[in-house]
């Protein structure tokens, strides 16, 4: 029997503010242990939550991003139950209604548009953090109170790759909107995926599992065609499918059962009666939806359009806003998208990818590539020389006018240096130059890179071109 | 003035005595410490006496009098607090084993307000553990004696607040009230409380037992002195998102003015049988002095105040299955020195520390909130909760108060009801309709027992207008003239 799998995604992003979401403690990240804690966020008794505005502005500029409509009155919810980094025995989430609901986000699967619909995004808390040593358990409670989005989809997903992209388009629509910095192996961006398989053609779902723990893309992917295949396995040896939670083991390429439907949790849900409920006007909706900036899909358009990038190259460069920020500065001082879309696509990068570095801590800025650029333009050097100056630019930070000055890499055009270098060239080599001499015009090239090699580069190759043509008629 | 009896003194005596110059607040708080030394271990009302800070507190401030600084509306005012409101650098124990070291380093806005004013706090009150009782025998640290007899309750769960009020060892306490826990101590001990409208006074720093229920109030002994300490006490709290954001009436305006034309409402459901005799032979006459002071009697009808109980515990268990998580031995408080991993930990920890009342209504509560049951059970108990609120707000287009008995009858002995959890459920019959609606409700002593024991009326205001119950309470109490049996009491 042919089996199709039915995928539905639930992602917890973590919202971008400067405090945590009931309480004023700061959210930033590597503080030392319990440095980012008050009585609220660790739990004391007496103390109450106090909603961040914040939070709220930030959840609802991803929620229009993400076309939802918007519930003018939401409610906080409590979730019950016990684990020890949860300080108050239950976590404050959105339940019955959430901040935001029925939206989509298009995706592009097969060369086709694909609608992925939004079943809701609610605000919630996130927990603190267990740390196993040995013998002991310890708590840190930095990341308690910190602020999450609960981003969840319809079951619309037939594939992982199709999975896998929908994170991606997500997540750059959220980095774009400057609400999560989308992490995902610092947990700023997490992700669990709801999966089961039917026959094809069915309507009913079969039965699911859900799978957490999956911290990239890459496992995002590998983690649900290794479920869908367990699933497939199963259901074709006469099998069942038991409804549990498997947590993605990437040492181990497995998914591994957590615990079953029997071990579920009742949470216990209510309504939080420590909050008020959430009201949200059109005042406050419109201010928010003013502040959204264009989005990947339309930039990615506009980038073809406008600037006659291929369409690959458009994808890349506007994944990331920081990205397409930097090309489109770049290109403005370099009067030549194609040059810069080649050189960021390239060279800029490779040495991002090697050096681990990302767009925005990169040493070489815009304006410093920028200037390389223009300078391989004018001819100042050639782009062969460009390159490792490049490198070098990556590695020391410098600009590229002061390594040229440095180093002497200057391109010369000088007729009289480069006629005695040619002649040099051709004294040193009379075997080839009989060969040349006796047709083999071939031979040309070979002539062109001597002197390249003995001008250690810095030959303006056109003026190598004339002068050797013009020598070798002689 | 002999400084032996300053702690007979109303705490508007006190303050008129401080400000003139004629007490220090080192003699009044002396008087009261000395008070609580020699009562203390017959009624066993406090459970920790700041002794060392009061007399601190009360030094600075008649320094700061010599030094004619400016000083709070409060001044020298010693004053008892349940011990289920965090003071910092104090123990807060809730009446509970779980809680027993808990030392919060916060303030609750209450506290920070009192401060503000110069007020003394002599130490913590005793209570029924995490304000779960009627009688303040569900203790960790035992039980509270009612000042009138010792062999009977003080009423609960506030009853360490009321009773050490009505034994005079501090002028003022405070309470809290989730379905009656200050009115009906007040009731049973003689005093006047207040549970001031859901909102009015920041929670901030209370322990919640059932957050949309508990309101905190003042026990004192005059009407004039509650509306003295409420108005302190009242206000907007930007730490709590459920305080409202209207502003504080002066209720010391209210006093002394008439009641002429005044409608007060009488719901008959209030006045049906199992109501003691003599309880409401003391309203009745209560009531016809009211009439003799220009208001017009009206009967009433609330048609939902017999589903107020059952409502009453089905939401406060709920919620407090809830807000009593925390403690959990993780962070703070009790843990059990005998488990070997989390779970245990966790079982452990809250089944040593958690007195058999607690774990009953969190066992209620959880039940009601699982899933399966919660449509019928906290669902439908928010329903009913909206139509006894309803029933008030219809009842109060055509009346200005209602006025009710606080208790259908008056103090029970200790270890009565104890052994029967619905019996004792049932003394909160009317008050609990109260809380479900957010409603403001003041209990007045009213009379006396032929045995001696103190009778509550309670007098209801429409949310917010407290200042109608500051009225009557205020002329009904100048008429009764009850205040001078207050010192009648057997300790």
């Amino acid at each position: 029997m042919k089996y199709e799998a039915v995928i539905g995604l639930e992602v917890h992003a973590q919202l971008k503010t400067k405090q945590k979401i009931f309480c004023s403690c700061s959210t930033l990240f590597n503080k030392p242990q319990n440095q980012n804690t008050c009585p609220v966020c660790t739990g004391m008794p007496g103390v109450l939550p106090v909603l961040n505005k914040e939070a709220v502005q930030r959840g609802l500029k991803a929620a229009l991003a993400l076309n939802c409509k918007i519930n003018k009155k939401s409610i906080f919810a409590r979730k019950n139950y016990f684990y020890p980094d949860l300080p108050k025995g239950y976590q404050i989430s959105q339940y019955n209604l959430p901040l935001a609901q029925d939206g989509y986000l298009e995706i592009e699967s097969d060369d086709n548009i694909k609608k992925i619909r939004i079943h809701r995004l609610h605000l919630e808390e996130d927990a603190g953090k267990n740390i196993h040593c040995g013998e002991e358990s310890r708590l840190n409670f930095n990341r308690a109170g910190v602020p999450l989005a609960e981003i969840v989809t319809e079951p619309d997903f037939r594939g992982a790759l199709e999975a896998a992209t929908y994170v991606r388009e997500l997540r750059s629509i959220l980095q774009y909107l400057d609400v999560c910095d989308g992490n995902m192996e610092e947990g700023s961006l997490r992700c669990d995926a709801n999966i089961s398989l039917r026959p094809k053609g069915q309507k009913e779902f079969g039965v699911k599992t859900e799978v957490k723990n999956m911290n990239s893309f890459k496992f995002i992917e590998r983690a649900i065609s290794y479920e869908i295949e367990r699933q497939t396995e199963i259901l074709e040896e006469g099998g069942r499918v038991i409804q549990e939670t498997r947590l993605w083991d990437s040492s181990k390429g497995k998914t591994l059962p957590m615990r079953s439907k029997e071990e579920a949790h009742d949470y216990r849900y209510f309504p939080e009666p420590d909050l008020r409920p959430l009201l949200v006007d059109d005042v406050w909706i419109e201010k928010v939806k003013s502040s959204i900036p264009e989005l990947h899909p339309e930039k990615k358009a506009r980038f073809i359009s406008q600037y006659g990038l291929p369409a690959y190259d458009a994808d890349i460069l506007t994944l990331s806003k920081d990205l397409a920020d930097y090309f489109e500065s770049c290109t403005k001082e370099v009067q030549d998208p194609k040059m810069v879309s080649n050189w960021m696509m390239t060279e800029l990068l490779r040495e991002l990818k090697d050096k681990n570095q990302s767009i925005q801590n990169c040493s070489v800025s815009w304006n410093a590539l920028a200037e390389l650029l223009n300078l391989v333009k004018k001819g100042t050097i050639s782009g062969k020389v460009g390159k490792d100056v490049f490198k070098e630019m990556m590695k020391r930070g410098v600009s590229a006018s002061s390594l040229i000055e440095e180093q002497g890499l200057k391109q010369v055009d000088d007729k009289e240096f480069l006629v005695s270098a040619i002649h040099q060239v051709l004294k040193e080599n009379p075997k080839e130059l009989e060969k040349y001499r006796g047709g083999q015009e071939k031979l040309f090239g070979f002539f062109v890179g001597q002197v390249m090699k003995l001008t250690k580069g810095q030959a303006n190759p056109k003026a190598v071109n004339e002068l050797l043509r013009a020598k070798l008629k002689e | 003035m002999s400084k032996n009896t300053l702690f007979l003194k109303t705490v508007t005596e006190l303050k008129d005595l401080f400000h003139k110059g004629e007490v220090k607040a080192l003699e009044i708080t002396q008087s009261f410490l000395e008070r609580i030394k020699e009562t203390n271990p017959t009624l066993n009302s406090f459970i920790t006496v700041c002794e060392k800070e009061a007399l601190l507190q009360a030094e600075n401030i008649d320094l700061k009098f010599s030094k004619k600084e400016k000083l709070g509306n409060l001044a020298a005012i010693p004053l008892g607090i349940k011990d289920i409101l965090t003071l910092s650098g104090v123990r807060t124990t809730c009446g509970s084993k779980i809680l027993e070291n808990f030392v919060p380093y916060y303030d609750a806005t209450v506290i920070e307000k009192l401060k503000k004013e110069d007020a003394i706090f002599l130490g913590k009150l005793n209570m029924d553990e995490f304000a779960m009782g009627s009688s303040n025998e569900n203790s960790y640290f035992g039980s509270v004696k009612n000042p009138w007899d010792l062999d009977y309750v003080p009423g609960g769960s506030s009853g360490g607040s009321a009773a050490a009020l009505a034994a005079f060892q501090c002028s003022a306490s405070l309470g809290t009230d989730t379905g009656g826990s200050i009115r009906l101590p007040a009731s049973y001990c003689g005093v006047v409380g207040l549970k001031p409208t859901y909102g009015r006074v920041s929670r901030f720093g209370l322990v919640a037992f059932a957050s949309s229920l508990d309101q905190i109030g003042p026990f004192t002994r005059t009407v004039r002195d509650c509306a003295l300490i409420s108005e302190v006490m009242c206000g907007h709290d930007p730490k709590d998102s459920t305080s409202s954001e209207r502003s504080t009436p002066s209720f010391l305006k209210s006093l002394g003015k008439s009641i002429k034309g005044l409608k007060i409402g009488l719901p008959q459901e209030y006045f049906q049988e199992g109501l003691n005799k003599e309880v409401q032979k003391s309203v009745h006459n209560s009531l016809k002095i009211l009439e003799s002071q220009g208001a017009y009697l009206e009967e009433v009808s609330l048609p939902h105040t017999q589903y107020g109980i059952a409502t009453y515990y089905l939401i406060a268990t709920s919620e407090a299955s809830s807000n009593l998580a925390r403690f959990d031995g993780v962070r703070y408080g009790y843990r059990s020195p005998n488990s070997k991993n989390a779970i245990d930990l966790y079982f452990k920890s809250r089944g040593e520390g958690f007195g058999s009342e607690v774990k009953r209504r969190i066992m209620l509560g959880t039940f009601a909130l699982s899933a399966g049951y919660y449509d019928a059970y906290y669902k439908k108990a928010g329903q009913v909760r909206t139509l006894i609120k309803k029933d008030f707000e219809d009842v109060f287009k055509k009346v200005d108060l209602i006025v009710t008995p606080t208790a259908a009858d008056v103090a029970f002995k200790l270890g009565e009801k104890i052994q029967d959890p619905l019996q004792m459920y049932l003394t909160d019959v009317y008050t609990t309709s109260l809380n479900l609606a957010g409603l403001p409700g003041l209990s007045l002593p009213c009379g006396f027992s032929s045995k001696g024991l103190p009778i509550g009326l309670q007098m209801i205001s429409p949310w917010f207008e407290e200042e109608r119950i500051f009225e009557a309470a205020f002329l009904l109490e100048s008429e009764l003239k009850l205040f001078q049996k207050g010192f009648n009491i057997k300790v």
